[in-house]
């Protein structure tokens, strides 16, 4: 968190997880390859909601709808106007901007739970918004982008980003440009203003910073981010729901974040991972050992995510940091 | 020297919490490069009254001019941009920082508006330096001690670089020792800037103050020289209760 700590450390840090995340696309067995493509993603939208949730400390129940403002920014242009893949992921970008600006310029006149009511609010009114204009959106069943239209073409490289090992590729630079970016804001000034927001707003103020234009500032960078990541989802995974407007994307980034630990750059792909694997071998685990309970593996989420707050309550590698490595950004 | 316009001043300065009138229309004018003591009983408005110079609170009335241009409804973070900073009577540090960024923010404040030049690490220092701390940088502001955590809250006022320093109760928790050395880097500050002060201890006013405006009951008793309200049968009421 302290711009003094060096800086080498922190960019060697996360340019050997970048490279480690490179060399897995060639040893990751076919099913563990695509998680870690989707869960790439994903952990880009979870850094962008810790930004906002860790470094300000404004916790928004509502960021499905900026992950969402980027799915269908992309995802209703290529559909319905035949854009390529630039274009429509700059259009993305673009609906999560103004939509953050938008929404944090209301929101942001409210703190604490407040701001977490009129998020989710807000979050709400998208979700039924792409119900009302349905004949679009088609709602749950959602649009499905053509295989042939998931092509990216410059300078005469033609990549096709429906191939896995390309699908994987392209994640991985997304999440690697947003995880320096996020690094180069945690250490930058402007990180240290929203940190000092978080810890004492008004002190932060008689230091002369307005905080309510800082705190927009963030809102919108997480809005951009967390588009980012929707509209890459969109791309390369093709398909463009409802359901990921609905609340429960919203919860998701917050649980990602606080598992992998709140205000560290990788808590967001730690918690996301481990949130993924979870979910998905708790299903064939209650099978095996209790049989015939016939228990949701949302249960084992709670559960898990109970003894985290009891036990770990600044996530894993906030407790490593609090325990072990001070220097961890 | 009647043709100086004070660094500071209100007019007519009011403000009233429903029916408690906490200031209750107060002149008050302080000249540049002045060292200015506000004191009064518990109560008195004293806080409150420096809480509306520095835009922490607004007023309910009257005016507020800095410099000669009228601030009365500039945002707080407008005014530490235009050189008013305060340092809090209840330590408001940013406990879990390091001294060195609990500082660094109020540098950068100072780098970003252009009114101090230079690296962010050489502000810091200096400040830490100045307040003694500088062998503290890397510590947790919330494991300093009290009086340490009450230095650095002045050193951040500090590095603000500002025109005027308010100073609410700063030797409130400091030892004998710590208050000596508090006394003479004052005096160090107040070479650059006007620096109001509340503050009980008497001795300490007395070795600071240019100038003692003595508040009551919202309103301002008396104001003059050290001498003078030490010798002021109205204040001797005020402080011991005495029917005069």
């Amino acid at each position: 968190m302290s711009g003094e700590s060096s800086p080498a450390k922190h960019y060697g840090l996360h340019a050997a997880l970048i490279a480690l995340l490179a060399v897995l696309a060639f040893l990751l067995p076919e099913y563990h390859h695509g998680v870690f493509a989707r869960v790439m993603v994903l952990a880009v939208f979870a850094m962008g909601y810790n930004l906002l949730f860790g470094y300000a400390g404004l916790l928004s129940l509502g960021h499905a709808m900026f992950f969402s403002a980027g799915l269908y920014g992309a995802g209703l242009t290529m559909v319905h106007l035949g854009w390529g893949v630039l274009p429509a992921f700059a259009a993305g970008l673009v609906a999560g901007a103004l939509l953050s600006l938008a929404i944090g310029f209301l929101a942001l006149r409210t703190t604490g739970v407040a701001f977490m009511i009129v998020t989710m609010m807000f979050a709400q009114v998208f979700y039924l918004a792409l119900f009302y204009f349905g004949s679009w959106t088609r709602g749950d069943e959602g649009l499905v982008i053509a295989q042939g239209q998931r092509r990216l073409s410059f300078a005469g490289v033609d990549l096709d980003l429906t191939s896995p090992v390309t699908r994987y590729f392209a994640a991985l630079a997304l999440f690697s440009l947003v995880l320096v970016v996020t690094l180069a804001v945690v250490r930058s000034r402007f990180g240290r203003v929203l940190v000092a927001i978080r810890e004492n707003e008004e002190r932060t103020r008689m230091l002369g910073f307005d905080a309510f234009a800082n705190k927009l500032a963030a809102t919108v960078l997480s809005g951009v981010i967390c588009a980012a990541a929707g509209a890459a989802y969109a791309i390369l995974f093709g398909y463009v729901g409802a359901t990921f407007a609905s609340i429960q994307y919203s919860i998701l980034p917050l649980l990602w974040v606080l598992l992998g630990g709140a205000a560290t750059t990788l808590g967001p792909l730690v918690g996301t991972l481990l949130m993924f694997y979870l979910i998905d071998s708790s299903g064939d685990l209650l099978k095996a050992w209790l049989p015939g309970w016939n228990l949701s593996s949302l249960g084992i989420v709670g559960v898990a995510l109970v003894l985290l707050i009891l036990f770990f309550p600044k996530g894993i590698l906030g407790t490593v940091r609090e325990r072990w490595v001070r220097w961890l950004p | 020297m009647a043709a100086v316009t004070p660094l500071i001043a209100t007019s007519g300065l009011k403000k009233h919490f429903g029916g408690l009138r906490a200031v209750d229309g107060v002149d008050f004018s302080v000249m540049p490069g002045e060292v200015r003591a506000v004191i009064g009983p518990n109560g008195a408005g004293k806080t409150t009254f420096v809480s509306l110079i520095c835009g922490r609170i607004e007023p309910t009335a009257g005016t507020i001019s800095f410099d000669g241009s009228d601030i009365t409804k500039l945002p707080a973070h407008r005014r530490v941009r235009a050189g008013i900073a305060y340092t809090f009577q209840i330590t408001s540090v940013f406990s879990n920082l390091s001294a060195y960024d609990n500082v660094a923010l109020a540098v950068q404040r100072t780098l970003t508006d252009g009114r101090a030049v230079g690296h962010l690490r050489e502000g810091v220092m200096a400040a830490l330096s100045a307040t003694g701390l500088a062998d503290r940088l890397h510590e947790i502001a919330g494991s300093l001690s009290y009086g340490h955590q009450r230095l650095l809250e002045v050193a951040m006022g500090l590095a603000l670089k500002p025109r005027l320093l308010i100073l609410d109760e700063p030797t409130q928790g400091l030892s004998d020792g710590e208050i000596e050395n508090f006394v003479a880097l004052v005096r160090e500050v107040a070479r650059e800037a006007t620096v109001l002060i509340i503050e009980h201890n008497m001795p300490v006013v007395m070795a600071l103050a240019d100038r003692i405006t003595v508040l009551d009951a919202g309103k301002v008793l008396a104001e003059g020289a050290p001498d003078e309200i030490r010798a002021d049968a109205a204040v001797q009421a005020a402080y011991l209760g005495a029917g005069a």
